[in-house]
């Protein structure tokens, strides 16, 4: 794996008291930036990363040497424009690219963190990337935009500061994660706390990594970000490097074997004990019970225009989820656009070149610009 | 911008909030926006219009009225428009409800059925009629309920409804239709603008 010394790090001073009840403080928070903040330091864009993003957005990442997770939409001349636009991302708290995570060391005892971490919210990730603001002593932002997670955070950044962005965009996301979303984390959670080389999330000083646990919850979860169509398309029932059936149980079709490959290569660069966490932190996000039952009160402060964006084939966030945050922002008089691009790609069209998508996003912030 | 809308846009008051329902490519809103300080919110169903609508900074959100007007407060707005979409939906009554429990006023626009030329097409030609505001052949119409503006009227002091202003549109030409002249707008004119009130 490659060093993860040189990661751009701020290390917050402030004390962040966080739902569970513990506070934080001098804690470091992992950041990459695009493009130029200009002197009136209103062209910053605020992304946030989805369960298995981080900071690095666009170009290529220096730990994976691969594109970063946006790299379609976020650049020069792309749909958000990084001539135009300063973007900045933070790993969240609790993820494993430099941010205070379970795979932290612990200065009073020099282990890893693990299941010590405190359980952390979407809230707390929140709260702590707003001390970017301070830190680039940006007074408001022009736009906060993120898909899937990325997005809860964005309900959250405009519920919790009303008036610190002017626009907002969240895509494919939702404002109460659903039974059946639980449902699909618990199945990763539990295929990683399986594995006998978890330990309890004490795995850092042993030989091994809960590797196989961690592959089987991403190619789980992989399933979901697509669509039954896009894996029909792709996939269809074609065999991997044979020409029959092996009456085994290797990798006969090539969706098998393509799945194995997704979970492989996630071991490398994902912690498992951040899996366990971001995933608890998006299953206890609920914008509709943080403001008691009405989520239109979430958003009654707030003067920021918000554009909501989802996808026809998308069943993980499905249009009818993200249209009740229209609905409530409706019932609550926001400025907000609403719509459903059509697309077979499942979940992750947010994160692919689907050109109807990025041409909204683009349209959006530069007619507000 | 068409005739139709700049009569639309003189009914309105300006720095008030007004929905524009089956807002199109945001033509009326812009206007409405940049030259009267209105608040504007917009519902189309058209995809290609919305990301037009976007571009435009304006704020719309994709729907369909007969399912996504439920989900405005009531008198949310202080107008909501209504532009020659009223014969397309499965229950204009409903509809018409709905626009005056979202807003105080409404403003309706009808593309006659009464016009003379649509009356001798099914008269004399004995099918149904295509004119410049109903360009569609029976088989691929969106219209599901044709009406006359006489229709229209008459619905109106039915439902107990004010019509508060009822103006017919021929050739770029404005006239105010009341009780006494309805025959003849109802046979002269292409369309009508209704500014109604519960």
């Amino acid at each position: 794996m490659n060093s993860k010394e040189n990661i751009k790090k701020i290390i917050i001073k402030k004390p962040l008291t966080l739902d569970c009840g513990k506070t934080i403080n001098n804690y470091p928070l992992a950041y990459e930036t695009y493009g130029k903040l200009n002197e009136k330091k209103d062209n910053a864009i605020l992304a946030f990363h989805a369960l298995s993003g981080d900071q690095f957005v666009s170009g290529t990442n220096p730990i994976t040497n691969k594109n970063g997770w946006w790299s379609y939409a976020v650049g020069p001349n792309k749909a958000i424009d990084t001539n135009k636009f300063f973007v900045i991302c933070a790993n969240v708290i609790g993820g494993c690219m430099g941010s205070y995570g379970p795979s932290s060391i612990d200065p009073t005892t020099d282990k890893t963190i693990g299941t010590n971490f405190p359980v952390i919210t979407i809230n707390d990730m929140v709260n702590a990337q707003y001390n970017l603001l301070e830190f680039f002593k940006i007074d408001k932002l022009f736009s906060v935009t993120g898909g899937s997670m990325g997005g809860m955070q964005v309900l959250q950044f405009v519920a919790n500061y009303p008036n610190k962005t002017k626009t907002a965009i969240p895509i494919a996301c939702t404002a109460s994660h659903s039974a059946q979303n639980i449902a699909l984390n618990e199945l990763g959670r539990q295929a990683i706390m399986a594995d006998p080389d978890w330990n309890k999330g004490n795995y850092f000083n042993t030989s091994s990594s809960p590797n196989k646990g961690l592959a089987v919850a991403r190619m789980a979860a992989h399933i979901t970000y697509l669509s039954k169509k896009s894996l029909e398309d792709k996939f269809g029932r074609k065999l991997q490097e044979r020409d029959d059936l092996k009456f085994s149980f290797d990798a006969d079709f090539q969706i098998e074997s393509y799945l194995r490959h997704q979970g492989n290569a996630f071991v490398d660069r994902f912690d498992a004990n951040t899996y366990l966490y971001i995933t608890r932190a998006m299953d206890y996000f609920d914008l509709i019970k943080q403001y008691n039952g009405n989520l239109s009160n979430a958003f009654k402060n707030s003067k920021t225009k918000i554009f909501i964006i989802s996808f026809t084939s998308d069943w993980l966030y499905p249009t009818s989820e993200n249209k009740e945050i229209v609905i409530a922002l409706n019932a609550s008089g926001a400025d907000v656009g609403f719509i459903e691009i059509t697309s077979d790609k499942g979940h992750d069209s947010f994160l692919l070149d689907i050109p109807d998508f990025l041409k909204s996003v683009k349209n959006f912030l530069e007619a507000n610009y | 911008m068409k005739k139709e809308f700049k009569i639309i846009a003189q009914l309105i008051e300006n720095n008030t909030r007004v929905l524009d329902v089956g807002c199109g490519d945001g033509t009326l809103m812009k206007h409405l926006k940049d030259n009267k300080n209105i608040d504007t919110r917009g519902l189309e169903i058209s995809k290609n219009n919305v990301q037009t609508c976007i571009g435009k900074g304006l704020a719309v959100i994709e729907g369909n009225a007969e399912k996504d007007l439920q989900q405005f407060p009531n008198l949310s707005f202080d107008y909501v428009v209504l532009s020659q979409t009223l014969q397309a939906f499965y229950n204009p009554e409903k509809v018409i409800n709905d626009l005056l429990r979202v807003a105080n006023k409404a403003i309706v626009t009808i593309p006659n059925f009464g016009y003379w030329k649509v009356r001798l097409q099914l008269l004399f030609k004995g099918t149904m009629p295509i004119t410049k505001n109903l360009p569609d052949e029976w088989y691929s119409t969106p219209n599901l309920h044709m009406c006359t503006l006489k229709d229209f009227f008459n619905f109106c002091s039915k439902k107990n409804i004010k019509l508060n202003k009822s103006i017919a549109l021929h050739e770029q030409k404005t006239s105010n239709i009341s009780k006494i002249n309805l025959n003849l707008k109802n046979l002269s004119s292409e369309l009508g603008i209704f500014l109604i009130e519960k």
